[in-house]
């Protein structure tokens, strides 16, 4: 049992929450005086940095929304003055403008400290090459791990995405040890290995770290039979920190929180109310450990729920669920719920590629959705008949998840888009109309 | 006895024809008979060429969704009541016929339908009782 950071991941609750009450207590003090937003947030409700004591008053604090973002676009929420920045990230903004995020040396310490302890957790060691395949660029998923592999003394490899085939070559030539990118990815380069007509087995990589969108425990055992490893979940969001924000261990049973640095807290969506362990409800993040963005309670928009039981692996920080879904992934049709990940899920249960699309529309007054699903070679049967029966069959499995119907289209074997970075799974045409 | 025809999943989507036959063309495979079943969103592209096996590797390789199916290819004489006497024989059978597709054959007078049916060695039984020609592979992929 290996651990980047003993001192912390396997320490006692009491010393934990003593951490987190004297940053919290800092962290707002510095919001308070140098972000003039808090400042008006909080003389709105007549509240002081010095009524906070300690980790318990986090309730007391106003939320932080993705809108305030955006509102005070580009550096408006930042707290230290440019000279003090080394480095800005922004989201990428796929609706209105992107959210910036500025760091100092010491917020990137912090966020390599993150992908250093979910590295090492994922089994990597000094003499490891970690091969990064997400995006490097403001995207915060290849600097991230890069970072990451750096501060824990392995060999960073930046492959960044694109280019697949010479990807797996590099797999191949270097005998990487660790793969990190999206899951979607890996699935991808599980192809491309098979395509090229090499076995999984004589490649060096023996675990996989996957991030960055939503994905399913049955998408994680299909990549790890794709590319014969262990998958590992990490969990970051861009306004927080990359990816290192919470992390999967050996155990697999729910992804660890740097809870040092990033305070979490589940709460009602509704009411704001904060839930206790083991209910379901939106993720809120308090960053008590960074200096030029601190966020206070930033609802994340993520559906998970947490645990403080210690876990087995040894680590006695707080675990989260996988994240259900984003709250701003969730599509309404008909007035149900449904998250894309649901579609994946069922996909992978019929033993389907999960590489889907979904296309969402409006005929009159009624919400109409289509799941795009590539036929694969054995599905193929030489008559109308049999493949109208694949595609019901399945409109009939989504309908028993979903509780709406899809319908569900067979198309072209490789004809869906691959996504090297986040997979798009839906398009909605009626933001369009 | 029978015969391998080619099908290909195509979306209705235009230029998809084209892409497939232009694999066909470029490796030098000579279209016999063709047919397409189509619904609103998909077709299928049934296909008897000279080299079944060859088309079959060169479509996959090109990124198609391609099975190979066996089917029966008779031999129809131009007198009005032979085919009915056929398709008599196979209903008489109890033989069901999932599809078909005819072309005249260029040297002899007769036509050539190809069937998919529900049990083919039955089918070809009974035929061949009644006496109506079957086609043997070698002929149909040199018609």
């Amino acid at each position: 049992m290996a651990y980047f950071a003993p001192e912390i991941e396997c320490a006692s609750r009491d010393y934990l929450r003593a951490i987190q009450s004297a940053r919290l207590i800092s962290m707002v003090k510095n919001a308070y005086e140098n972000i003039e937003f808090y400042r008006k947030k909080f003389d709105e409700i007549g509240l002081k940095p010095e009524d906070i004591h300690s980790i318990d008053d986090i309730t007391k604090l106003p939320f932080t929304v993705k809108t305030d973002l955006r509102d005070n676009y580009p550096f408006g929420l930042f707290a230290v003055p440019q000279t003090d920045l080394i480095r800005i990230h922004a989201s990428s903004g796929t609706t209105g403008k992107p959210t910036v995020v500025g760091y100092t040396e010491h917020d990137i310490d912090v966020w390599a400290q993150g992908a250093a302890r979910a590295l090492v957790a994922a089994g990597a060691n000094k003499d490891d090459i970690i091969h990064v395949s997400y995006g490097y660029g403001l995207f915060t998923g290849g600097l991230g791990m890069h970072y990451g592999a750096e501060k824990m003394g392995a060999t960073a490899l930046p492959a960044s995405s694109g280019n697949t085939k010479r990807q797996v070559q590099m797999l191949m030539d270097f005998g990487s040890n660790l793969l990190c990118c999206t899951p979607s990815y890996a699935m991808f380069i599980g192809e491309t290995i098979r395509e090229m007509g090499i076995n999984p087995a004589d490649l060096k990589v023996r675990a996989g770290i996957f991030g960055a969108e939503p994905w399913t425990e049955e998408m994680r055992l299909e990549i790890e039979k794709s590319l014969n490893i262990k998958a590992y979940d990490i969990y970051g969001l861009s306004e927080i920190a990359g990816p290192g924000v919470a992390y999967d261990c050996e155990c697999q049973n729910g992804l660890h929180i740097c809870e040092d640095f990033f305070y979490p807290e589940v709460v009602n969506p509704d009411t704001g109310e904060v839930l206790p362990d083991g209910e379901y409800g939106e993720l809120v993040f308090t960053c008590i450990g960074k200096e030029a963005l601190p966020l206070i309670r930033y609802r994340t928009r993520d559906i998970c729920a947490l645990t403080h039981e210690k876990c087995d692996c040894g680590r006695t920080t707080v675990r989260m669920t996988k994240p259900r879904g984003r709250t701003d992934d969730m599509l309404i049709i008909r007035g149900i719920n449904v998250f894309p990940s649901q579609i994946e899920s069922v996909l992978l249960e019929l033993n389907m590629n999960p590489n889907y699309l979904i296309v969402v529309d409006r005929k009159g007054n009624l919400d109409t959705m289509e799941v795009l699903v590539e036929m694969q070679p054995e599905m193929f049967s030489d008559t109308i008949k049999a493949i109208e029966t694949t595609e019901h069959k399945i409109e009939i499995a989504l309908q028993s998840t979903l509780n709406v119907y899809a319908k569900v289209r067979l198309v072209e074997a490789g004809s869906l888009a691959r996504s090297e970075g986040k997979a798009k799974r839906v398009i909605d045409k009626r933001k369009e109309n | 006895m029978l015969i391998k025809q080619i099908s290909v999943f195509v979306e209705n989507k235009s230029g998809r024809l084209a892409e497939i036959t232009s694999v066909l063309a470029d490796n030098g495979i000579d279209i016999r008979a063709l047919s397409i079943a189509d619904t609103t969103d998909f077709g299928i592209l049934r296909l008897i060429v000279d080299k079944p096996d060859q088309a079959e590797k060169v479509l996959k390789e090109a990124g198609m969704t391609v099975s190979l199916t066996n089917v029966i290819a008779i031999g129809i004489p131009d007198t009005p009541g032979a085919f009915a006497k056929a398709m008599k024989v196979l209903s008489d059978t109890g033989i069901g016929i999932e599809y078909m597709y005819a072309f005249i054959s260029r040297d002899e007078g007769r036509a050539c339908v190809l069937l998919r049916v529900t049990d083919n060695e039955e089918a070809v039984a009974a035929l061949r009782k009644n006496d109506i020609e079957i086609f043997e592979e070698d002929k149909v992929y040199k018609m």
